[in-house]
C-alpha cells in the first residue's frame, strides 16, 4: 500500500503521522511552499486526504486531486470538508465519532465550573500572592443551575447526562424535537437562551448554525448567564461576544474554540469571568490515539474494499 | 429530637424571654459579604468591640452570662473557654467542619452542637470535580497558555489525561463525598472509598487508605480533621496513588503530610493536585508555584453567594429552634 499517496492537511499529530508513513506514501500539504505546482505533480498518486478541524478538503482542493477517493478526517466535526462535491464525486468521508464524544464532554462542564466558580481565576489569585492580603470573592454555585444545550447528539447528550448530576435542570434546541427526550425542548435559541442560566453549544457547524450565536442570543442570556462554546469558533458572533463580555452584558464564557484560531481577541485576556482553551476538547492521550487509529482504520478498510469503520459520506 | 438536655430551670421559649445572648468569637463574615444583618431578637457579644483581650473578656460579667456561642473562619471553642461560660448549653458553628472545637468537653458539659449540615455538601462536590477536571485535562494551564499568546506562537498545547474511566478514591464518604461520587459516576469513574466505617452503597470499600491509592488514578479527600486524619496522607499513600496520580483535598489541609506531597510533585512521582486547603493558609508552598501541573484555590470551596445564603439562614435557624425549644435544623450527633 506505501505507493498509495495521502495529503496530510496541516499538523495535527506525531502518532498519526508514523503510523500512516508506516502504510501510505504520505505527503505533508504544510510543508510544501508551491501549492499549485505540488498538487500538478503529485495528483496522480494522491487518492486520500487527512484532515481535521483547522483543514480539511474544500471544492479547490478536491478539484485538484482527480485521484481522490476518501477524505478521513481526525476530528467529528466535517466543516472543513465539502461534503456536496464529496457526494457529486463519490469520494468518501470519514471522521471520528463517539471515541471523543466523552472528553468534549467532559471539557464543557469542567469549563462550566471553571467559569462560575472561578477556578482559573482563583488559581492565578494564589500564584501572584493575593491570598496573603485577603480573601478571593464569592462566586455562584453550579449545582442546579439551568442549562440549555443547543444540539442534542452525542456529545449534547453526554453534555446533558454530566449535568443531571449536578441536579441542573436540563432543556435544548435542536433542528427538530427529539421524541421521548424527558428535557424540555425550544423551539428557537432565543427562547432557550432567556430560559437557561448555562448555554452550551455543541451542534455542528453548517451553513444555517453559523453565528447562531448572535446579539440576540446574548442579550437573550443577559448579564448572568454563561455561555460555553465547544463547537467551532464561527458558531459564535465573536466580535458581539466581546463587547458583551467587555460591556459586562454577558454574565461569563468558557470556550474552546474561535473563529480565526490561534487568534484569540485580545480584549479577552483581561477578564476574570472567562476561560479561554486552545480547542483542547478532544485534547488527552487516550482519546486522539483512539481518534488516529480510526482514521487509519478507515483508510486501510477502504484500500483493502472492507466496509468502513465511521463514514458519513 | 431535641439535641440538648431537658431539666428543670430549661428557659422560656424565644417570644416569652429576653433576647439570648450569642457570644460571637468573630463577627461571622458570612452576614457581611452578603450585606446582612445578625438577627435582632438576640444579644450578641462581640469580644472585639471590648479594650480586654478575649482571654480577659470571657472573665467579665458580659461574657459569663452568654448562654451560646457561635463560631465561624475556624475560631476555636477550647475546654478552657467552655469552663469559663457555664451559661452555654450550645455551640453553633458556620463550618461543616469540627476540628476547631472540643466535641469531648461539649458532650460532657450536655452543650449542644449545630454545624452547617448539609448547605455546603454541593457546593464543596462541585469544587472537588472542577479541580479535578482542571488537572486532568489542564483547564487552568490552558488559559494560561491562550493568555500569554503562547497559543500563536508555539502552537497547539499539551495533551490532558482522560477523566472517564478513572478509578476514583473517595477519601471520607460522608455527605460531601457521596455528592463527589455521584458526580464523578456521571463521567464514567469508577468509585471506591475509604471511610472510618463501611456505608450502605455499592462502592467497593477499603478499609487502608493506602490500599485505596494502590488502586485509583485519582484521589478526592472529603473527610474532617482529627487525629486520626491528620497526616494520614502521607508519602507512601502518594506513593502508591502513583506517578500518573492526581490528589484533589477539598477537606482540610493537615489531612495530607504536605511537605511528602511537595516533594512528591517537585519529583515527577506524583501526577498533579488540586488543592483548596493547605496546612497553613494562607501560605502556599512556593514549590507549588512553579508547577503547571496543580490547581490552587484559596479556600473558596463554601463562598458562593447561594450557600452563604442558606448558611445565614440554618445560623438564625437553628438560633432560633434552640431557644424555642424546638430541635435543632443541624445538630452534630454523636457517632
Amino acid at each position: 500500500m506505501d505507493s498509495i499517496g495521502v495529503l496530510m492537511a496541516c499538523p495535527m499529530s506525531s502518532y498519526l503521522e508514523q503510523e500512516l508513513e508506516k502504510r501510505f506514501h504520505l505527503f505533508k500539504f504544510w510543508q510544501v511552499t508551491q501549492k499549485p505546482q505540488f498538487l500538478k505533480e503529485h495528483s496522480g498518486s494522491i487518492r486520500a486526504v487527512v484532515g481535521n478541524a483547522m483543514a480539511g478538503a474544500d471544492a479547490e482542493l478536491i478539484e485538484a486531486l482527480p485521484k481522490l477517493e476518501i477524505v478521513a478526517s481526525y476530528s467529528v466535526g466535517l466543516d472543513k470538508v465539502d461534503l456536496g462535491k464529496c457526494r457529486e464525486k463519490g469520494i468518501r468521508v470519514t471522521n471520528t465519532p463517539d471515541v471523543l464524544t466523552e472528553d468534549v464532554a467532559d471539557l464543557a462542564i469542567g469549563l462550566c465550573l471553571a467559569v462560575l466558580r472561578r477556578i482559573c481565576a482563583s488559581d492565578k489569585y494564589v500564584r501572584s500572592g493575593k491570598w496573603k492580603k485577603g480573601d478571593f470573592k464569592l462566586t455562584t454555585k453550579f449545582t442546579g443551575k439551568t442549562v440549555g444545550i443547543i444540539g442534542l447528539g452525542r456529545i449534547g447528550t453526554a453534555v446533558a447526562k454530566r449535568a443531571e448530576a449536578f441536579d441542573c435542570p436540563i432543556s435544548y434546541y435542536s433542528r427538530t424535537m427529539k421524541p421521548d427526550c424527558k428535557y424540555k425542548y425550544y423551539p428557537s435559541v432565543v427562547e432557550l437562551a432567556s430560559n437557561c442560566h448555562i448555554l452550551i453549544v455543541a451542534c455542528p457547524l453548517t451553513l444555517e448554525t453559523h453565528h447562531i450565536i448572535n446579539r440576540e442570543v446574548i442579550d437573550a442570556l443577559g448579564p448572568k448567564g454563561v455561555l460555553i462554546n465547544i463547537g467551532r469558533g464561527p458558531h459564535v458572533d465573536e466580535p458581539e461576544l466581546v463587547s458583551a463580555l467587555v460591556e459586562g452584558r454577558l454574565g461569563g464564557a468558557g470556550l474552546d474554540v474561535f473563529e480565526q484560531e490561534p487568534e484569540v481577541p485580545e480584549e479577552l485576556f483581561g477578564l476574570e469571568n472567562v476561560v479561554l482553551l486552545p480547542h483542547v476538547g478532544s485534547g488527552t492521550v487516550e482519546t486522539r490515539n483512539a481518534m488516529a487509529d480510526l482514521v487509519i482504520g478507515n483508510l486501510e478498510a477502504h484500500f483493502m474494499n472492507k466496509p468502513l469503520l465511521t463514514p458519513v459520506v | 429530637m431535641a439535641s440538648h438536655p431537658h431539666h428543670d430551670g430549661a428557659p422560656p421559649p424565644l417570644h416569652r424571654r429576653p433576647p439570648p445572648r450569642v457570644l460571637l468569637l468573630r463577627h461571622p463574615p458570612h452576614f457581611t459579604l452578603l450585606n446582612r444583618p445578625l438577627p435582632d431578637n438576640f444579644h450578641f457579644l462581640k469580644p472585639w468591640e471590648s479594650s480586654l483581650p478575649l482571654h480577659d473578656f470571657l472573665s467579665s460579667a458580659d461574657a459569663r452570662s452568654a448562654e451560646a456561642i457561635l463560631t465561624s473562619g475556624g475560631a476555636p471553642v477550647t475546654a478552657d473557654m467552655l469552663r469559663r461560660l457555664p451559661e452555654v448549653r450550645l455551640v453553633v458553628t458556620t463550618s461543616a467542619g469540627l476540628n476547631h472545637i472540643d466535641l469531648a468537653e461539649c458532650r460532657r458539659r450536655g452543650i449542644a452542637i449545630a454545624s452547617a449540615g448539609d448547605v455546603y455538601s454541593e457546593e464543596v462536590a462541585d469544587l472537588a470535580v472542577g479541580l479535578l477536571i482542571d488537572v486532568l485535562r489542564k483547564v487552568s494551564a490552558g488559559d494560561r497558555y491562550v493568555r500569554q499568546g503562547l497559543w500563536s506562537s508555539e502552537g497547539d498545547f499539551a495533551h490532558g489525561s482522560k477523566l472517564g474511566g478513572k478509578r476514583a478514591g473517595v477519601v471520607g464518604l460522608g455527605r460531601i463525598g457521596l455528592e463527589v461520587a455521584k458526580r464523578l459516576e456521571a463521567f464514567g469513574c469508577a468509585v471506591l472509598y475509604n471511610s472510618r466505617k463501611k456505608k450502605p452503597v455499592l462502592y467497593p470499600f477499603y478499609s487502608d487508605v493506602r490500599e485505596l491509592a494502590t488502586n485509583c488514578d485519582v484521589l478526592v479527600i472529603c473527610c474532617g480533621l482529627n487525629e486520626q486524619t491528620h497526616h494520614m496522607i502521607n508519602r507512601e499513600v502518594l506513593l502508591a496513588l502513583g506517578k500518573g496520580g492526581v490528589i484533589v483535598n477539598i477537606g482540610r489541609g493537615s489531612i495530607i503530610d504536605e511537605k511528602d506531597m511537595v516533594q512528591l510533585l517537585v519529583q515527577g512521582e506524583l501526577g498533579g493536585a488540586g488543592l483548596d486547603v493547605f496546612e497553613n493558609e494562607p501560605n502556599v508552598p512556593e514549590e507549588l508555584l512553579a508547577l503547571d501541573n496543580v490547581v490552587l484555590s484559596p479556600h473558596t470551596a463554601v463562598f458562593t453567594a447561594e450557600s452563604l445564603s442558606d448558611l445565614c439562614d440554618l445560623v438564625v435557624g437553628n438560633l432560633e429552634a434552640f431557644f424555642s425549644d424546638k430541635p435543632l435544623l443541624s445538630p452534630v450527633l454523636e457517632e
